[in-house]
C-alpha cells in the first residue's frame, strides 16, 4: 500500500506539466484523455510509489492535483507503531 | 446618531474656513486622513495632523496624492470615516481614484480648495473652475455629491453634511471650497456633541455566509462590511456582480453602473440643497454659489435699491444639479444671471436646465480674485431687459 | 470535481481560494497560481488568523490574485496597493496586510509608493511575482525585463538597464528582502511565512514564467521549459549583496534571503514619537470599531 495518494481536480488541469516533471517518484505521465478545455490533464501511472509528498500540489499553478499521506493505520510502517493520535 | 464629543472642539472660534473644515471633519468623526501639501488647502490637513492624535485617529502625508487619494480609501475599509484635501493639480491627479471610490462605493469626501488654473495657475488666489471636473473628471458614468460652502461657518457644518451623505449613499463627495472661503477668518460656532447629527456606516449585520457585498435589497445602497471581521469579502475596480466578483458582460456593467447613478439620482430631492430668497415674483434669478455668493448678495442689493425685483438662488448641492429648480424657476422668471469664478461652467447646467424657458446670462472671471459687484449688477440690469 | 471516488481530502490550498471562480484566468504554465500555494502553505505554517489578513493587488495578471483567494481581499487600481494598502493597516493597526502583485505595477507605476513605504518601514508584506513583462496587456516591456529581449514595444530588443528590485528595496529601506523564483516552492513559502513573523517592510520577489509572451517571445519554451530553466540556473546566495543579484536574459538567477535586518517600523516610531510629545494626551488608534461605525438602523 502506497504512504500517500493523488487527487487530481481534472476539469482546471491544463497540462502544464509540473506536476509530472516534479514528483519526486515519477508518478505521474500526462494522459491521453481531454477534459472539457481539451487538456491532456495528468493520471496515476506507478500509485505505489507516491509518498504523498504533495510536491505536485505545490507546484500546480491550477490548483488541479494534490498528495495526500494515506491514513496512518493504512501505511506500512504503521503495522508496529503506536496508535496515531490524528491524521496531519 | 450624535457626534462623538471626543471630536467636537465645541465653543465660538475665529478661524478660518480651511480650519473649519477640519474642525467639522473630525465632528463628522472622521478618524483618518492622508494627504499631500497643497496651497491653499494644506491648513486643512496641517491641522487635523495636529489634532487627530489626540482624538484616536491618525494622519499620513503621502508621497503624492495618487497616493493619498487611495489611501484613504484603504482607511475607510479598514474602518475609520477618511478625507484627503487638495486643489487644482492635485485634484486632477485623483481623478482615478475618485472613480475608484464610485465605482467600489466607498463612502469618503474629498475637499478641493479650488485656486486659479489650469496647471499650476494662482497657488494662492481663488477660483470656482473645477466645477465640471469634479463631476466629470473620471473617467466612466459615474455620479458624486458635490457641496459648496461659502463662510467658515459653512466649512464647519457642510463639511458634517458631505461625510454623513458619503456614509448614506456609499460615494465619493467633493467638498468644493474655494480659496477665499479657506482662508478667510471668521466666526465658527461649534455646538455641543449631541446637537451634531451623524451618519454611521451603514454597516452588515447578516451572517458571514448571506452577506452580498453589492447585494441591495431596494434601497440601492449596499451594506459595508470592514476587514478584519470574518466576511472575507472581494472589492474591486472592474464591473462586478453582487458577490463583488469580476464580471465583464455588458448585463452586469448596465446593472451596476445603473444602480450607481439611480442611487444618487433617485435621491436628488433629499441631496440638493440650496439656499434661496426673494424668488416669488421676481424676474431675475441669480444663482450663484462659494464666495461668489457673497459678492452676489451685494449686487442683488444694490439692484432691489434700484427697484429690480431679484431673486437669489444659492446653490450648497453643485452636484447632482438642481434640474428640477431651475427648471421650476425658468417658468417664472425672465432670466438667470450665473456669477463664478470660471470661464462659464455651472451656467451651463443653469441653461440646459432652463431649456430655453428663461434666458441665462453668464458672469464669468478668469479667477485670481472675486467679482466686483458692478459686474454682476450691470449683468442684473441687463437681465431685467429680456 | 474530483475523479477519486470516495476522496474525503481535500487539497490543502482549497480552503484558501474562491472555489467558485475556479478555473482562474492566467495560462498554462503561468507560475502565478504556483506562487498561491506557497502563500497557502505559509498561512497554514504560520498560524495566521486569515480573519485578520487583508490582501491587496494592483492590476495585471498578478493582481487577479485578490479575486481569487478567500480572504479580505481588495483589487484596487495600477501601481497603487501600496499606498491602499497602508491606509487599511493604519485605520487598523491589527490587521496583517499583505500586498500581492505584480513587477511592473509594484516598480513601474506603483515605484514611488514601492520606495516610499519602504522608507517608512511601513508592516506590510509584499509579494511581488515577476515576470519580467507587463502580461495582462500583451507582453511590453517592464522595468525589470532583462537587456535584448524582445517585448511588443521594444520589438527590436530592450536597451533600456533593468531594475534590480532587491537592491532597489534594500537600499530604500526593507528589513525582509527575499528572492526565489516559482521553482522554489517550499523556500517561497518558508519565505513568506517569515516575513509574516516580521513587522516592517518586507519584500519577496518570485520569478515567475509568462509562457505566452515573455518566454514565447524570447524562444525560451512553454512554462515547464522555463522551470527547468530557473532549476538550471538558479543559485541559492543567502546574505547576498543585493546589488550583485541583479537578473540578466541568460545568466545565473540569484536567489535566497538577502536581507533580514532590525528596524523599528512606522507604526512603532509613530506611536513612540506621540508619547514622547503628546504623553496622556495621546490616544492610539484601536481598531476596534468607533461607535459611528455601528448602523443602528439594523
Amino acid at each position: 500500500m502506497a504512504k500517500g495518494r493523488v487527487s487530481i481536480v481534472v476539469e482546471r488541469c491544463k497540462a502544464c506539466g509540473f506536476c509530472v516533471e516534479f514528483c519526486p517518484t515519477h508518478v505521474l505521465a500526462l494522459s491521453s484523455a481531454f477534459n472539457s478545455k481539451g487538456y491532456h490533464p495528468p493520471h496515476v501511472v506507478h500509485p505505489e510509489k507516491c509518498s504523498g509528498c504533495d510536491l505536485c500540489g505545490m507546484y500546480c499553478p491550477d490548483f488541479a492535483i494534490y498528495g495526500t499521506k494515506a491514513p496512518a493505520d493504512k501505511r506500512p510502517e504503521a503495522a508496529a507503531a503506536k496508535p496515531a493520535g490524528g491524521e496531519k | 446618531m450624535k457626534a462623538d464629543p471626543r471630536g467636537v472642539l465645541t465653543g465660538t472660534h475665529f478661524i478660518d474656513g480651511d480650519h473649519a473644515c477640519c474642525e467639522g471633519a473630525l465632528a463628522a468623526g472622521a478618524r483618518f486622513a492622508a494627504g499631500y501639501p497643497i496651497t491653499p488647502s494644506t491648513e486643512v490637513v496641517e491641522r487635523f495632523a495636529s489634532r487627530v492624535p489626540t482624538v484616536g485617529g491618525s494622519f499620513i502625508q503621502m508621497e503624492d496624492e495618487l497616493a493619498a487619494s487611495i489611501a484613504l480609501q484603504g482607511g475607510v475599509w479598514g474602518g475609520a470615516k477618511a478625507f484627503t484635501v487638495t486643489s487644482g493639480p492635485g485634484f486632477s491627479l485623483m481623478m482615478e481614484h475618485i472613480g475608484y471610490a464610485a465605482m467600489t462605493e466607498t463612502p469618503c469626501v474629498f475637499v478641493d480648495v479650488q485656486r486659479g488654473g489650469p496647471s499650476t495657475g494662482l497657488p494662492t488666489l481663488p477660483a470656482q473652475a473645477d466645477m465640471m471636473q469634479a463631476r466629470w473628471g473620471s473617467h466612466g458614468d459615474y455620479e458624486i455629491i458635490a457641496l459648496c460652502p461659502n463662510s467658515p461657518q459653512e466649512c464647519f457644518d457642510l463639511t458634517i453634511k458631505a461625510f454623513n451623505l458619503a456614509e448614506e449613499f456609499r460615494v465619493p463627495v467633493m467638498f468644493m471650497m474655494d480659496e477665499v472661503v479657506g482662508h478667510m477668518t471668521e466666526k465658527v460656532v461649534i455646538p455641543p456633541a449631541d446637537q451634531i447629527e451623524v451618519f454611521p456606516r451603514k454597516k452588515t449585520h447578516k451572517a458571514i455566509e448571506d452577506y452580498l457585498p453589492y447585494g441591495t435589497n431596494g434601497d440601492m445602497v449596499p451594506e459595508m462590511a470592514h476587514a478584519g471581521e470574518g466576511y472575507k469579502f472581494h472589492v474591486t475596480g472592474l464591473t462586478h456582480d453582487e458577490r463583488g466578483y469580476p464580471n465583464m458582460t455588458p448585463q452586469t456593467q448596465d446593472k451596476l453602473v445603473r444602480r450607481l447613478q439611480n442611487k444618487i439620482r433617485a435621491a436628488e430631492d433629499r441631496i440638493c440643497m440650496f439656499e434661496e430668497e426673494g424668488l416669488e415674483n421676481a424676474d431675475v434669478a441669480v444663482v450663484s454659489y462659494g464666495i461668489t455668493s457673497r459678492v452676489a448678495q451685494r449686487a442683488i442689493d444694490l439692484a432691489r435699491d434700484r427697484g429690480l425685483k431679484v431673486g437669489k438662488l444659492r446653490l450648497i448641492t453643485a452636484w447632482p444639479f438642481p434640474d428640477k429648480k431651475i427648471a421650476d424657476l425658468a417658468q417664472r422668471v425672465r432670466a438667470f444671471v450665473v456669477p463664478e469664478l470660471n470661464l462659464g461652467q455651472m451656467v451651463r447646467e443653469v441653461e440646459r436646465a432652463a431649456a430655453g424657458k428663461a434666458k441665462t446670462l453668464a458672469v464669468p472671471h478668469a479667477g485670481g480674485g472675486v467679482h466686483n459687484p458692478d459686474e454682476i449688477l450691470n449683468a442684473i440690469l441687463e437681465a431685467s431687459r429680456c | 470535481m474530483l475523479n477519486v471516488l470516495e476522496d474525503t481530502t481535500v487539497n490543502p490550498v482549497e480552503p484558501f481560494l474562491r472555489s467558485d471562480r475556479m478555473p482562474h484566468i492566467w495560462c498554462p504554465g503561468c507560475g502565478i497560481g504556483t506562487t498561491v500555494n506557497s502563500f497557502a502553505r505559509a498561512l497554514i505554517e504560520s498560524k495566521v488568523d486569515l480573519n485578520s489578513i487583508a490582501l491587496v493587488s494592483g492590476i495585471g495578471c498578478t493582481g487577479r490574485v485578490a479575486g481569487y483567494v478567500k480572504l479580505d481581499s481588495f483589487h484596487t487600481t495600477h501601481g497603487r496597493a501600496i499606498p491602499f494598502a497602508t491606509g487599511l493597516k493604519l485605520a487598523n493597526p491589527k490587521l496583517n496586510v499583505v500586498v500581492y502583485s505584480g513587477d511592473g505595477d509594484l516598480s513601474a507605476i506603483g515605484g514611488n509608493h514601492l520606495i516610499h513605504a519602504a522608507r517608512r518601514n511601513m508592516d506590510l508584506k509584499v509579494i511581488c511575482v515577476n515576470n519580467l513583462i507587463y502580461a495582462m496587456t500583451g507582453g511590453q516591456t517592464a522595468p525589470t525585463t532583462p537587456g535584448h529581449a524582445t517585448t511588443s514595444t521594444n520589438p527590436y530588443g530592450t536597451f533600456e538597464p533593468a531594475f534590480n528590485l532587491p537592491a532597489l528595496v534594500d537600499a530604500a529601506g526593507a528589513v525582509y528582502v527575499a528572492r526565489w523564483t516559482t521553482f522554489h516552492v517550499r523556500q517561497l513559502s518558508r519565505s513568506i511565512s517569515e516575513a509574516f513573523a516580521k513587522k516592517g517592510f518586507s519584500f519577496i520577489e518570485v520569478i515567475s514564467p509568462c509562457p505566452t509572451l515573455y518566454q514565447r517571445r524570447n524562444k525560451m519554451g512553454d512554462g515547464l521549459d522555463t522551470m527547468k530553466y530557473y532549476k538550471e540556473k538558479s543559485k541559492v546566495k543567502n546574505g547576498a549583496n543585493t546589488s550583485e543579484v541583479g537578473l540578466t536574459l541568460n545568466g545565473e538567477i540569484a536567489v535566497g534571503k538577502f536581507v533580514d535586518r532590525e528596524r523599528l517600523d512606522y507604526q512603532t516610531l509613530m506611536r513612540a514619537q506621540y508619547v514622547e510629545s503628546l504623553g496622556e494626551r495621546y490616544i492610539e488608534v484601536s481598531g476596534e470599531a468607533a461607535p459611528e461605525m455601528e448602523c443602528a438602523c439594523g
